[in-house]
């Protein structure tokens, strides 16, 4: 017989060709001009100009204050909050029934979560209103800043609540890989209570399966844009806000400056995983030798107690701020201090509609694109590994987690000037190919563990029965995973609508998503206007994931029926 | 020469030697019991057969099928049939879905493919199953589900791979007597492989051990 080359050999090399060209590309078109070298504008020699005007910017140290502050709270926040719940829901059954409303809180994109959240907290907000005039005696809104406070505290909340559902979903997969439940019934026959036995059992297993979604949840946090536009103050804004707005000025010699104070949130993102790994040593050497006194008390019950209920109340929070977006997006007449509006009418949404069927369109086409590649290209790697008998290495795992880790400040705008020489900025390739950096690693990683868990005597009894190994993919494996594949859809989907910088830059402004659009309108329009775009970009990832759970169940039913 | 002959087959992983030197000749009809304990790498001989062998081992030596060499050939194109502990039979077909899966593609009109699996399905005193999720069937009928999968692929060889080990005590003498008699109905050389000696007595021919010391035959 002849041998043909198989030409998912090529896989594994075009997926990392794909997503780590352009950050590659990315980082040096940010890296030169803010070291003097801008072409585009005559400049060729090395300079420290750049810097020295980022340094001298008035608000600067508060800025890069106010990011490493809020990076690092909301993320230990949201690590806490996730251990406390998985600790809970590992002893007590009631928490772990929980464990369901996950998957809303994760397909919400981190936008509609803040904007939803300030409709909450807001000094004109709905808690604000559901204790005033009678309690607080406003009979209008008080000139309290709690939104976009100016220590960055809603901000962080935003964050935390969001990430923590991610978290929670990375404990919880990890506690199902290292055998919790035994570990746990072995401390607490020892003597140890519950909660104290999970910290000192469980959460040294588990902390090394989430160390990579950890730092990404950190990188995010010290330098995400589209959370800080809605939440964060202002003036000064964090770091990654401050190189966007002098990226997206007319004035060309802002660029080195907004260059330079990229490729500081680069380092601090960098920096600031450094720090949090030598946090992790000094933490691992302290628990150990909190292990060995073995005290059966203390404050590590209590504490995760806490994170428990930090985790509970985020969701709470994260469902009542959907519920806020569709409350506004129906009010009619809502004035302050009333608790509800006077009626509910579907104005806004008749108003909104021919916007909004553009809208959703372009963000379920990017969406549906980038997504579809994306599972394209993972099972193609999925498949190659499997035929040629790979075992992944760690190495493989932190490729994947690049886009995740690299602030997308830092590469977006020099991946941008690339664009524009290509003639492809602008365009809905430019738009899906830069949303494919995100998407890809999310549905990866969703769909390698069940991939790998696919028994291989399926494969092996399907060639013992003549079939080659492309009728054995598609006619065996494909089916068999129809379930992981349809949630491996679901999150990329989700991960698509939610993305915002990437849309932006890649879309040169002028390709405009459920994502982009609600920003643009969180900073001032008309709450109603608002609630309506905010509440259809939550809305759309939810209607994925639904139809993820319930159509392979659909179509097997069919089968079945038609068999 | 017909039937299943391995020629000096000899795998090792690590620089170890697993299995083997081993030499063996399995006529059509026959069957041919290896034994071991486990980690003896029985069924590591299996996976050699069949070509599903790990990168990781390194093996030398022949095998034929009636004559032609098998051994560079991939695992669809070996007309070899195996059968697993477990029966494998694809959650996402019912159970004439998987029964054709087998069958091969040459064979047509949908009607012939359609009578042929009745009348396999009839041979295992399945008959009227074709419909069903295979979800819904006994341990004991999906085995005899994956045997006619097996054997409508028309092997030239069947690979045994403990299958009985799953089956409570009763059901395995049920089983093992069906597979044992197709086996010899169709006249194919059985390569079967197990560490019960039950087995191996119900399979009433040779039996080969391996592990522990070098291998007697």
């Amino acid at each position: 017989m002849t041998a043909r080359p198989d030409p998912l050999r090529l896989a594994p090399g075009l997926t990392l060709a794909l997503f780590l060209l352009p950050i590659g590309a990315g980082l040096l078109g940010t890296l030169a001009p803010a070291f003097g070298i801008f072409p585009a504008l005559g400049e060729t020699r090395l300079s420290l100009d750049a810097w020295r005007d980022l340094v001298s910017q008035p608000g600067f140290s508060t800025s890069l204050r106010l990011t490493l502050t809020s990076g690092f709270l909301s993320t230990a926040l949201a690590l806490l909050f996730a251990c406390g719940f998985a600790a809970l829901a590992s002893t007590r059954a009631g928490t772990a029934r929980l464990e369901r409303a996950l998957a809303p809180l994760l397909a919400t994109p981190h936008v509609a979560v803040a904007i939803g959240l300030a409709f909450l907290i807001a000094s004109s907000g709905f808690l604000a209103r559901v204790v005033s005039p009678w309690l607080t005696g406003w009979e209008r809104p008080p000139a309290l800043a709690i939104v976009r406070d100016p220590w960055g505290l809603s901000y962080v909340a935003g964050l935390a609540i969001k990430e923590t559902a991610y978290l929670v979903l990375m404990v919880l997969a990890a506690q199902g890989q290292v055998r919790a439940a035994q570990a746990l019934a072995a401390a607490r026959a020892l003597g140890y209570p519950p909660l104290v036995a999970w910290a000192k059992v469980v959460l040294p297993a588990i902390y090394r399966q989430i160390r990579l979604p950890v730092y990404a949840v950190l990188a995010f946090s010290l330098s995400n844009v589209e959370v800080a536009l809605v939440l964060a103050p202002g003036t000064p804004p964090p770091l990654a806000v401050l190189a966007m707005r002098w990226f997206a000025s007319w004035d060309l010699s802002l660029y080195p400056t907004a260059a330079a104070a990229a490729t500081l949130q680069l380092l601090v993102v960098v920096a600031g995983i450094g720090a949090w790994r030598l946090a992790e040593v000094v933490v691992k050497r302290l628990h150990r030798a909190w292990c060995a006194r073995g005290a059966r008390g203390g404050l590590s019950g209590p504490i995760l107690g806490i994170g428990g209920a930090g985790a509970i109340l985020s969701g709470v929070a994260v469902l009542g701020a959907i519920g806020m977006m569709a409350l506004w997006s129906v009010a009619e007449g809502w004035r302050y201090p009333d608790a509800l509006p006077r009626a509910l009418s579907l104005r806004s949404w008749e108003r909104a509609t021919p916007t909004l069927v553009d809208l959703v369109g372009t963000t379920a086409l990017v969406a549906a694109i980038a997504t579809a590649v994306a599972l394209a290209l993972a099972l193609a790697c999925l498949e190659n590994e499997a035929r040629r008998d790979l075992k992944p290495g760690a190495g493989a795992l932190w490729l994947l987690y690049v886009p995740l880790l690299v602030p997308q400040i830092a590469f977006l705008f020099g991946a941008q000037v690339a664009l524009v020489r290509l003639d492809l900025d602008a365009t809905l390739v430019a738009v899906v190919w830069a949303h494919l950096l995100f998407v890809l690693p999310y549905v990866f990683l969703s769909l390698a563990d069940p991939f790998r868990a696919l028994d291989p005597r399926y494969a092996r009894i399907a060639a013992g029965l003549g079939a080659g190994p492309w009728r054995t993919f598609l006619a065996v494996k494909l089916p068999m995973l129809a379930r992981p594949i349809a949630t491996a859809f679901a999150v990329g989907f989700s991960v698509s609508v939610a993305l915002y910088l990437p849309t932006l830059f890649a879309g040169a402004g002028r390709i405009m998503t459920l994502t982009t659009e609600a920003v643009t309108l969180s900073s001032g329009a008309d709450r109603r206007v608002v609630g309506v775009t905010a509440f259809a970009q939550a809305a759309l990832p939810l209607l994925v994931y639904a139809a993820a759970l319930t159509v392979p169940g659909l179509l097997a039913a069919r089968r079945r029926a038609a068999a | 020469m017909t039937g299943l002959v391995l020629d000096d087959v000899a795998i090792g992983l690590d620089g170890r030697p697993l299995v083997g030197p081993l030499s063996m000749e399995v006529a059509p009809g026959e069957v041919v019991t290896v034994m071991g304990p486990s980690g003896s790498g029985k069924s590591t001989l299996l996976a050699y057969v069949g070509g599903f062998l790990p990168k990781a081992f390194v093996a030398r030596g022949r095998v034929l099928v009636d004559g032609v060499e098998i051994g560079a050939l991939p695992p669809e194109k070996r007309a070899v049939g195996i059968l697993f502990q477990d029966d494998l039979l694809f959650p996402h077909l019912t159970v004439g879905g998987n029964l054709a899966f087998g069958l091969r593609g040459s064979v047509r009109p949908a009607a012939r493919r359609r009578a042929i699996v009745e009348e396999a399905l009839a041979q295992a005193n399945l008959a009227g199953f074709a419909d069903r999720d295979p979800a819904t069937l006994s341990g004991g009928q999906r085995a005899r589900v994956a045997l006619m999968r097996t054997l409508l692929a028309e092997p030239r060889a069947l690979l045994l791979d403990e299958p009985f080990g799953k089956l409570d005590a009763a059901l395995r003498q049920d089983v093992r007597a069906f597979v044992f008699a197709r086996a010899r109905d169709r006249g194919l050389p059985t390569l079967l492989v197990t560490h019960d000696a039950e087995d191996a007595r119900a399979a009433g021919g040779r039996v080969i051990e391996v592990g522990g010391g070098p291998p007697r035959s």
